[in-house]
């Protein structure tokens, strides 16, 4: 333990407690840009600079650990000066055009100008002396060097999060930016949309590409019909950016404001979960006795999840001869996207043509899934637009719905029931849960062996998880798999998922089926969440939807009502050929650079 | 202050038998290599001066398999060019001195990373490195030396920065702590040393620290080799006992019309006239590298600060915005000032941002940017201004 005195108060911390903890521990804040709870320390931006006792220098809190000894001022008239001078700095290389920009009100150079900087600045606009980018080539974000401060958190996040570094620190000096590979636009590079890039920029210099006008638009076209989707995340966190605390689960009010904000008819990607279930589980089913019973050497096992449209960008761009190992089952979005402008259409007579198809995602990736040219099964583009949570918040507020007080109400029928299954697709190992309740009872006719439905082994923050469920008991048409280890594992995040592909490459992966979620936590944790996202706000979020799952009547997706009707109504049966026309998919190998 | 005056004098490219001088050293105990090097005062010659024994005592103390002793050889502050000339003349004393490092601090791996503007040099410098390993082996001692190769950036002259480098990484300092000692190159204990340290610690070994404080003052132990340039009748490299005062220096450099002497290159101090008598070039007043540039009436101090200025808004490795932006802002604000678009007293907020940047940069280099800047301005504000 190390004792040291910061603002002449006495605190003692653990070795390897950075000054900054330290200080936080006596409720004593200090300002921060560059820092990341996700992130690993760069103490570049400078702003948390305190005055050590006898040090030449002020040092950076966020990156000094604590000593014995140390005396640490905070506050002092030298750190008051200096770190004017830094904000000031900072905002004379950012586009301040604050009343425009996305960020407005949520940026956290605005908020350090408003504590530290306020009045006449002294320094020079260095903006005008830069030939500044703005890159909107990429259908989920758009990149404006103009507002970029250095501070890097996007470069960290890219390599140690994901594993990607689409984008990296080019050049020096004043030239100092973000660049890609060759400096391309983000469309023509590694890029997988994710988004957690945009959920860690302080700033405006990287946002999601919003709909929100389009979607206004379509909302008052009298003739257009505007459905809408919920994805199983945003429930859980929309509410953070409308005044509630993190882990509120807000789905009533949710579904009301939809209603108000004028949309036709507000239905639920959670029925698409469970619908991807049924086919994926098929698939799975299918490949499994294809490979072990009729020894067929041209199934690619382990079998991939195919939820997450970042995970598919990746693999495509970083291990694209494992493409066969995925499921070709669409992601939920897009398999209401094409439901919607068939079935639905048909069920309520309506022109598809006419169907306008929204979607709201925890996911910037989701807006470059939606525009692939694969997803148009219906004839028609599947999902028309698709929104952030945060993206929603907006359209809340803006329709000024007193978001705290409305009243809760009830999704739309017709691909508006969901069960507890679909739900936890938010979270990492919520697939893998929902599968396996769903595969078990399949197999063997009875509830999957672990209390309440809660299969514990496949939940939680771990990077990579694994599980092994052996079979026993199974009914006739499943005897093959009789004794069977099912061995499943699960990464989410891309540097975990990584792993994985690395261990599957090497010929190391033991597994059967694979759950991949490209963002830490899962969708919960997606680059289109409430910002900031952190692991203590992800677990919060978690926690909400494993307590939404639990309040679900039904909890196992073979028993939503709406996927009952429609396997009799319209597509048969699971991996028909209706099936297969409308809710699976293809991929593409991509380049690695 | 102590004043010894100028005198010239040749220890640094003094011919010697490297083999004796090795044997000699590599008979001593470790502890003994670093109480001689302590016994000598030597300070670094790279011009940040930090007591080399020092150095050498925290990494030996570090408990670790693997060490590294590295060669700063990225010689890159402007007006420097004297690890040049050391490494084309008497590359066995920096190899020698190298092997004598790894001996006190307990490592058998030494690099020298050189600067990229210099690998003519190299194919030489392979051959001098061929017969040291074979010398080394001679003697019975287990010691490596290679060579990295930089690539023109002058951030990668600040240690860390230069870790980054040979390691493969974008050249960019580190935080600190941890220190080099603790973790280096490859995140082992590092001592790492300019060129010019190691002959000299080599001399020391030779010699004997006993002979060797008879040069130099208190402060500046030793002689120092000299790389004197601008507005002179005899520019190149000179070795010199420390402990002159700059007045002295231009008595013999200067060409009868000496205004100022920049003292430590681009992020040294500018000396002017009035103050030679009184400053020695030295740890007691204005440090050096090696870099002496000496400007007469002739100079526009403006110009010579500009050119400052936009050599390190071009060289600062851009990560944190003391630096970066500082930089920027110091340019454009002298420019403005220049051209009458905004008022001299502007000069007076820029100083304070010079301030500022020396207490609140990451790294030496954003930290001493300050000096050139506020030495010029101070001493010639109304070539700033007019």
């Amino acid at each position: 333990m190390i004792n040291l005195l910061i603002n002449d108060q006495k605190v003692t911390v653990q070795d390897g407690t950075t000054v900054l903890a330290a200080a936080k521990k006596l409720k004593i804040n200090i300002p921060t840009l560059c820092n990341h709870d996700d992130l690993c320390v760069a103490g570049n931006c400078r702003v948390c600079i305190v005055e050590q006792k006898g040090a030449r220098t002020l040092i950076a809190s966020c990156a000094t650990p604590a000593a014995e000894g140390m005396e640490i001022h905070t506050n002092t008239l030298k750190v008051r000066n200096a770190r004017k001078h830094i904000v000031e700095l900072l905002l004379s290389e950012h586009r301040s055009d604050c009343t425009k920009c996305y960020k407005n009100q949520n940026c956290e150079l605005q908020s350090l100008a408003n504590d530290f900087a306020f009045g006449d600045h002294v320094f020079l606009d260095l903006v005008e002396d830069h030939k500044y980018n703005i890159d909107r080539s990429s259908p989920s974000f758009v990149k404006d060097d103009s507002k970029c401060i250095r501070c890097q958190r996007c470069v960290r996040t890219c390599s140690e999060l994901q594993y990607i570094s689409a984008i990296a620190v080019a050049n020096k000096g004043a030239h100092q930016k973000i660049s890609s590979f060759h400096d391309r636009p983000m469309s023509q590079v590694v890029c997988t949309n994710c988004g957690q890039c945009v959920n860690r920029c302080p700033t405006g210099a990287l946002v999601e590409k919003t709909y929100i006008d389009q979607v206004w638009d379509a909302i008052y076209d009298p003739d257009k019909h505007v459905v809408v989707q919920t994805a199983p995340a945003v429930r859980v966190a929309l509410g953070e950016d409308l005044g509630y605390d993190p882990g509120e689960r807000v789905t009533g009010k949710m579904v009301n404001a939809l209603r108000q904000l004028g949309f036709n008819s507000v239905l639920d990607t959670d029925f698409s979960a469970d619908l991807t279930i049924m086919e994926e589980g098929t698939e799975l089913l299918v490949r499994l006795k294809k490979a072990l019973v009729d020894g067929d050497k041209s199934i690619s096992l382990p079998m991939f999840t195919s939820c997450s449209p970042g995970w598919i960008k990746f693999i495509e761009h970083k291990y694209p001869e494992f493409l066969p190992n995925l499921s070709t089952c669409k992601s939920p979005q897009q398999m209401f996207g094409a439901l919607a402008k068939t079935y639905y259409a048909k069920k309520r007579n309506i022109d598809p043509s006419k169907i306008v198809s929204v979607s709201i995602m925890p996911c910037t990736a989701k807006k470059f899934e939606a525009d692939r040219p694969e997803m148009r099964s219906s004839g028609f583009k599947d999902v028309d637009f698709v929104l952030t949570t945060r993206e929603l918040a907006v359209m809340i507020k803006q329709a000024g719905i007193d978001f705290r007080n409305i009243e809760e109400a009830n999704y739309d029928s017709i691909m508006g029931d969901s069960t507890g299954a679909g739900v936890i697709f938010g979270a990492t190992g919520g697939v893998m849960e929902a599968a396996l309740r769903t595969a078990y009872e399949i197999v063997t006719g009875r509830e999957v062996p672990f209390g309440n439905l809660n299969i514990t082994p496949v939940r939680g923050m771990d990077g990579v998880k694994e599980a092994t469920i052996k079979i026993e008991g199974c009914v006739d048409a499943w005897k093959f798999l009789e004794g069977a280890e099912l061995k499943v594992a699960i990464a989410h995040g891309l540097v975990n998922a990584n792993k994985i592909m690395k261990m599957t490459k090497e010929g190391k992966a033991p597994y059967h089926f694979v759950e991949i979620m490209a963002c830490p936590g899962g969708c919960i944790g997606g680059g289109g969440q409430p910002i900031p996202t952190n692991m203590a706000i992800r677990q919060k979020r978690m926690k909400a939807i494993y307590s939404e799952d639990e309040h679900k009547e039904l909890r196992k997706s073979h028993l939503n009502p709406d996927v009952i009707a429609i396997y009799k109504e319209f597509l048969d049966q699971p991996n028909s050929h209706k099936s297969h026309d409308l809710l699976h998919t293809h991929y593409v190998e991509r380049d690695n650079y | 202050m102590e004043n010894k005056g100028l005198n010239k004098v040749d220890l640094i490219f003094e011919k010697i038998n490297n083999h004796e001088v090795l044997a000699k050293g590599f008979k001593m105990s470790k502890d003994e290599i670093i109480q001689e090097i302590l016994d000598s005062g030597l300070k670094g010659r790279g011009g940040a001066g930090f007591p080399t024994g020092m150095k050498w005592k925290f990494t030996a103390a570090e408990k670790s398999p693997e060490k590294y002793i590295v060669c700063n050889a990225d010689e890159g502050e402007p007006g420097t060019f004297k690890d040049r000339e050391i490494l084309d003349r008497v590359s066995n004393k920096v190899h020698g001195g190298m092997a004598i490092a790894g001996k006190a601090i307990g490592a058998k791996k030494g690099i020298v990373y050189l600067r990229g503007e210099y690998r003519y040099l190299l194919p030489k410098l392979m051959i001098e490195l061929e017969s040291f390993h074979k010398m080394i082996k001679e003697i019975g001692y287990d010691f490596d030396i290679e060579y990295r190769m930089g690539s023109g950036a002058y951030i990668c002259g600040e240690e860390s920065a230069l870790f980054e480098s040979i390691e493969g990484n974008r050249g960019e300092p580190r935080n600190k702590p941890p220190y080099p000692t603790v973790s280096g190159v490859f995140g082992k204990p590092t001592s790492i040393n300019n060129v010019e340290t190691l002959v000299t610690a080599m001399m020391i070994i030779q010699h004997g620290a006993k002979n060797f404080i008879q040069y130099g003052t208190k402060d500046s132990r030793g002689s120092k080799v000299f790389s004197i340039s601008g507005d002179t009748p005899t520019p190149g490299i000179f070795e010199l006992e420390l402990g002159m005062t700059v007045l002295q220096f231009v008595n013999e450099f200067g060409d009868g019309d000496t205004k100022a002497v920049q003292v430590g290159g681009a992020s040294g101090f500018c000396v002017p006239r009035k103050k030679f008598a009184e400053t020695i070039i030295g740890f007691e007043g204005v440090p050096t590298g090696g870099s002496m540039k000496l400007f007469n009436s002739s100079r526009s101090m403006y110009n010579v600060l500009h050119n400052y200025l936009d050599f390190f808004t071009e060289e600062s490795c851009g990560q944190c915005t003391p630096c970066r932006v500082g930089c920027q802002q110091l340019l454009k604000g002298v420019e403005k000032v220049k051209k009458g678009e905004a008022k001299s007293t502007y000069l007076n907020e820029l100083m304070k941002l010079a301030d500022t940047m020396k207490i609140a940069a990451k790294c030496g280099l954003g930290q001493s940017v300050g000096n050139a800047f506020k030495s010029i301005v101070g001493n010639f504000k109304e070539e700033i201004i007019y």
